[in-house]
């Protein structure tokens, strides 16, 4: 009976101490659910979400605080991809899925206010005070954060055109023919 | 005799060679515009080097290569550059890419060539005079050759192959420059030996071209080279490059591997045409040899200018009136040309369709597995399983089945009894996961970029908080400084020391209050010196009715605004005074 009540009690510690020194010998870093949650987010850091950037929307998401349809960049394939990853149920996203934009600054009534630069997520956005702005179109996301303090409202969103470069092969369709 | 190889699967499609064979090439006659697209190449897109309205000279550089795979552009005839601008491209999209246009002069007068011996130059001056000469791949990959002329530092450069197979029906304009230009398109072969150094040179044509293989037998001989002319079983695609390396040399590429990690390099025949043409005669490419047949009242091979309108170019071949569009390349892997677009480097055939040439497909019917795509594949691919994933979006397991091996040759669509458009769907995927890496890749730049405005922010926070604590500290210290001599001062004027205690605090403190006062006034001082009063420069009249006023007002007793009652007598005679001068015109 003692032997017994010793040999559970010594294997419980001797468990109890390998499991106390894998804690801390392989402990993870940072919230790995939250950065597979990051890697599927667009990366605009737009705030469409209501959260200060992909980062604490991916961390919302994790906390279960927030919804994983609030991403309009990442548009409905995004939803199905946080869906697939978190095992919740696939929903409508909450606005309308918008092309792919950039930002374009009409560099004739720029005033140099800076505004803008301060604005961009990305600092995609060059310029100085009281020189022209510009944006540079390879780097900009799309977000519109630099849309609203424009004070004389010199900032348009355009979709991203298609070029040779970007152009997809469509997927195949079969064309129905009326018949009679 | 040379021990060939097989590779897996193939076709045997009708070739339709023949009608394009009964006649020598021709020059084509010169167009009434030429759209040259600056992008001709695998790689970078050239910059313009020149602008609207200049006059360009035949073989005139018209674009600059803009990195190492980049190969440079031409203008094919002299003329008057119209416009440097968006234009039609000879791409499935049917979308514009940046062009030269070219309205010809007639004179057709050329650029000063200077032939050079290739045998004296450095091995890098050669490729850099090719990339100046836009010398890429015209077998249809249009990869700069120059680029594929540098022999791997670690495997030894075992064989040189070069492509006459020809495989694609409809197309016979290698043929044709085989059987014509043998003795330019062998020299053109030792220009790339002479840069590779392989052990081997190994010529594969395909055996349904008899002629082509005798006439380069004999240049070969006539040139005193050990260049192996070999006929190949004619068998679609045997001439694709990792096929033909294959049958000739028994080595098989690796997925994600190169020929050249096998010592083997492998180059078209009119590529090798053009080398030599470049490099002996200083004739950049300009122009091409191009098929044009299928529906057309007189098929043969045309030397066509680079930039030549499509619509042009066909009427030479007066296409039949049943003609409803042209394809650009063969009927495997060709893709129907936009109409208003100009013939490049890649142009290999013009193919006029008709409803009885190329009846259209019957409607797809489902995928029966029966594997026969699997047994046609000459990549040993599984199609079947490639189409089911590709139909369902499932791209990632498109590339666990290896889609980027697939050379889209169309062998498995040939053979699907359902009619599926396989290479459809795997182009479609394979664009589709392009697409994707180049959202991943923006979306990680743009992450960085916003995780280093974060830091910088937090930085810049910091480092203002800790300037001010540094000035903040720097002033208390500095007072420490001048209360210090003050006290001192004020313990040595007064004889008993617990008063000068008593005192010190109080002086500092008075002279604190001076020192305000000062700057305020200072300050007042400056806005009445920086803004003009409506007061000054009035009309006498104005000036009078003022004085008058403020004569009431004193009467009155009413002291005049902004000025103490002292000073207003001081001033009242002096200011109507002085505003009259001034007003004075």
């Amino acid at each position: 009976m003692l032997t017994a009540i010793l040999i559970m009690a010594l294997g419980a510690v001797v468990l109890g101490a390998a499991l106390g020194y894998a804690s801390i010998k392989f402990k993870v870093e940072g919230d790995p659910l939250v950065d597979k949650i990051d890697a599927i987010l667009p990366q605009t850091q737009c705030g469409q979400c209501g959260y200060p950037g992909c980062k604490p929307y991916a961390e919302a998401i994790s906390k279960g605080e927030a919804d994983i349809n609030l991403c309009p960049p990442g548009g409905m394939e995004g939803v199905q991809r946080l869906a697939d990853l978190l095992g919740r149920e696939v929903k409508p996203l909450e606005a309308e899925e918008k092309p792919k934009q950039v930002a374009i600054i009409d560099e004739q009534t720029c005033i140099g206010c800076t505004l803008c630069i301060q604005a961009c997520p990305v600092d995609a956005i060059v310029g100085a005070a009281k020189q022209m702005h510009t944006i540079v179109e390879s780097l900009c996301t799309g977000c519109e954060l630099c849309v609203p303090p424009c004070p004389v409202e010199c900032i348009r969103m355009e979709p991203v055109a298609e070029t040779i470069d970007n152009w997809k092969w469509k997927y195949p369709v079969i064309e129905l023919k009326k018949v009679a | 005799m040379l021990q060939l190889f097989k590779f897996r699967g193939g076709v045997k499609p009708q070739t339709n060679k023949t009608p394009s064979l009964g006649e020598p090439i021709a020059v084509a006659p010169l167009p009434t515009r030429l759209i040259v697209p600056l992008h001709q190449s695998i790689g970078g897109t050239p910059d313009p080097l020149i602008a609207p309205g200049d006059r360009v000279l035949k073989g005139q550089r018209i674009g600059g290569a803009d990195g190492w795979i980049s190969s440079a552009v031409h203008a094919p005839t002299s003329g008057t550059v119209l416009a440097v601008e968006e234009h039609v491209a000879a791409h499935p999209s049917g979308l514009p890419t940046l062009s030269v246009i070219i309205e010809p002069d007639g004179r057709d007068e050329w650029i000063a060539r200077t032939p050079v011996d290739y045998r004296s130059l450095a091995p890098e001056s050669v490729r850099e005079m090719l990339r100046d000469a836009g010398v890429v791949g015209l077998g249809g990959a249009v990869f700069p050759s120059h680029a594929k002329l540098t022999a791997s530092k670690t495997v030894p450069m075992e064989e040189l192959v070069i492509n006459g197979a020809e495989c694609e029906p409809f197309i016979t304009c290698d043929d044709l420059l085989m059987r014509e230009r043998a003795d330019e398109v062998v020299r053109g072969i030792g220009i790339f030996r002479d840069l590779l150094r392989p052990q081997r040179v190994l010529i594969g044509i395909e055996d349904n071209k008899p002629e082509a293989v005798a006439a380069m037998k004999t240049a070969v001989q006539a040139l005193g080279e050990n260049f192996e002319v070999i006929a190949v079983p004619t068998r679609y695609p045997a001439g694709g490059a990792k096929q033909l390396i294959r049958v000739l040399t028994g080595k098989e590429v690796p997925a994600a591997k190169r020929s050249t990690d096998l010592g083997v390099q492998c180059f078209n025949v009119a590529t090798a045409y053009t080398a030599w043409r470049a490099i002996a005669h200083g004739e950049p490419v300009i122009s091409r040899i191009v098929t044009l047949t299928g529906n057309v009242e007189r098929p043969r091979n045309w030397e066509v200018l680079i930039g030549t309108p499509l619509a042009e170019f066909v009427a030479l071949g007066q296409p039949k009136p049943d003609t409803n569009g042209y394809l650009m390349g063969g009927p495997m892997m060709g893709f129907e040309m936009p109409s208003d677009a100009p013939l490049v480097k890649a142009t290999n055939c013009i193919i006029a369709g008709s409803p009885t040439l190329f009846p259209p497909k019957a409607p797809e019917m489902p995928c029966i597995r029966c594997g026969e795509c699997a047994k046609a594949c000459p990549h040993e691919l599984q199609p079947f399983e490639l189409y089911w994933f590709a139909r369902a979006k499932n791209f990632g397991k498109t590339q666990e089945y290896h889609i980027f091996d697939c050379i889209e040759c169309g062998c498995c669509s040939y053979v699907c009894p359902s009619r599926i458009p396989l290479v459809q769907y795997f182009r479609f995927a394979k664009s589709e996961i392009w697409a994707r890496e180049r959202e991943k890749k923006a979306a990680d730049t743009a992450k960085t970029r916003f995780e280093f405005r974060n830091f910088r922010e937090e930085r810049e926070k910091a480092e203002k908080a800790e300037r001010l604590a540094k000035a903040a500290a720097a002033k208390a210290a500095e007072k420490k400084a001048e209360a210090k001599p003050a006290a001192e001062a004020a313990a040595g004027a007064l004889a008993d020391a617990p008063a000068a205690q008593a005192a010190a605090p109080t002086d500092a403190e008075a002279a604190k209050k001076a020192a305000i006062a000062a700057a305020m006034e200072r300050a007042r001082q400056q806005r009445e010196a920086a803004q003009p009063k409506n007061t000054e420069a009035l009309t006498p009249v104005q000036q009078r009715d003022i004085a008058e006023v403020d004569a009431r007002r004193r009467q009155a007793g009413i002291e005049t605004p902004g000025e103490p009652s002292g000073t207003a007598d001081a001033n009242a005679p002096a200011a109507p005074a002085a505003g009259s001068e001034e007003a004075r015109p």
